[in-house]
């Protein structure tokens, strides 16, 4: 689903998009482009387009299929892409029971980390956004990150 | 997103050609094993035509490393572009890997 509307209170374009995909990492570079053609038509600089938004996203969507799904291509996660003039607001949900970002704050880049071959994606998610949080809901675990517009 | 495999003066010179992640990952890392395998040690990996990079693939390329050099070989990238080579900084890697800003740099540094 694909939506562009404006703000009634502000009048201020929002430009949202919201995707459920099957937990398949092989479709990880097809949202990650669609979300960045939102970014790129609010005019966000072109490092956030190659690198933060790319990236970051990528990663939560990988943690969201390996980890929260279990790789199970029965279960689904959800993505909402909300852009305006100012910030993207991405969540990324799955049907899991979540992790304690605050837990999860292994630095890679320790000489006893540097050579691991996992542990770097939490890391760059927060290296990449200004702000990544865990969002509380009822059922399943949704990660918010929020990028304002470089 | 692909991976060509050719051979310049000795050293396995690997293009990764678009991204490097999750999903296709396992198939660079195949890709260069196989070439272990078989006998080769030195080993280049291009990335003048690669989008982004994410920590799986980030991962795959520490696990080449440490393998390639437990076999008495080498893994040199290069032609980074400005956004892999700050992905790099981030994670220090670049303190990991031997990095040259040109292809012809990198073979001729073997």
């Amino acid at each position: 689903m694909h939506v562009t509307a404006n703000d009634g209170e502000s009048d201020r374009l929002v430009r949202v998009v919201e995707v459920d995909i099957p937990s398949d990492v092989r479709f990880i570079e097809n949202v990650v482009e669609l979300v960045r053609h939102e970014c790129e038509a609010m005019a966000f600089a072109r490092r956030q387009l190659m690198l933060n938004v790319p990236v970051a996203l990528a990663e939560a969507l990988s943690n969201a299929i390996l980890r929260g799904n279990g790789d199970d291509p029965a279960k689904q996660v959800h993505v909402r892409a909300e852009v305006d003039a100012a910030r993207l607001v991405l969540e990324v949900g799955d049907e899991g029971q979540g992790f304690d970002l605050e837990q999860s704050l292994i630095d890679p880049t320790t000489p006893d980390n540097i050579d691991r071959e996992d542990g770097r994606g939490l890391f760059l998610m927060r290296k990449l956004m200004d702000r990544v949080e865990r969002v509380e809901v009822p059922s399943g675990n949704v990660v918010r990150m929020t990028l304002n517009r470089g | 997103m692909s991976f060509s495999i050719k051979k310049e003066g000795g050293i396995v010179v690997v293009d990764v050609e678009g991204q490097l992640i999750v999903g296709n990952r396992q198939e660079l890392k195949q890709k260069v094993l196989d070439e272990l395998e078989s006998g080769e040690r030195k080993f280049l990996i291009d990335f003048s035509q690669t989008g982004y990079i994410d920590s799986s693939g980030l991962g795959v390329l520490v696990s080449l490393s440490k393998k390639i050099r437990e076999q008495g070989g080498e893994l040199r990238l290069a032609n980074l572009n400005d956004d892999l080579k700050t992905l790099f900084e981030l994670t220090k890697l670049d303190t990991l890997f031997q990095i040259a800003d040109t292809r012809e740099r990198a073979l001729n540094s073997f």
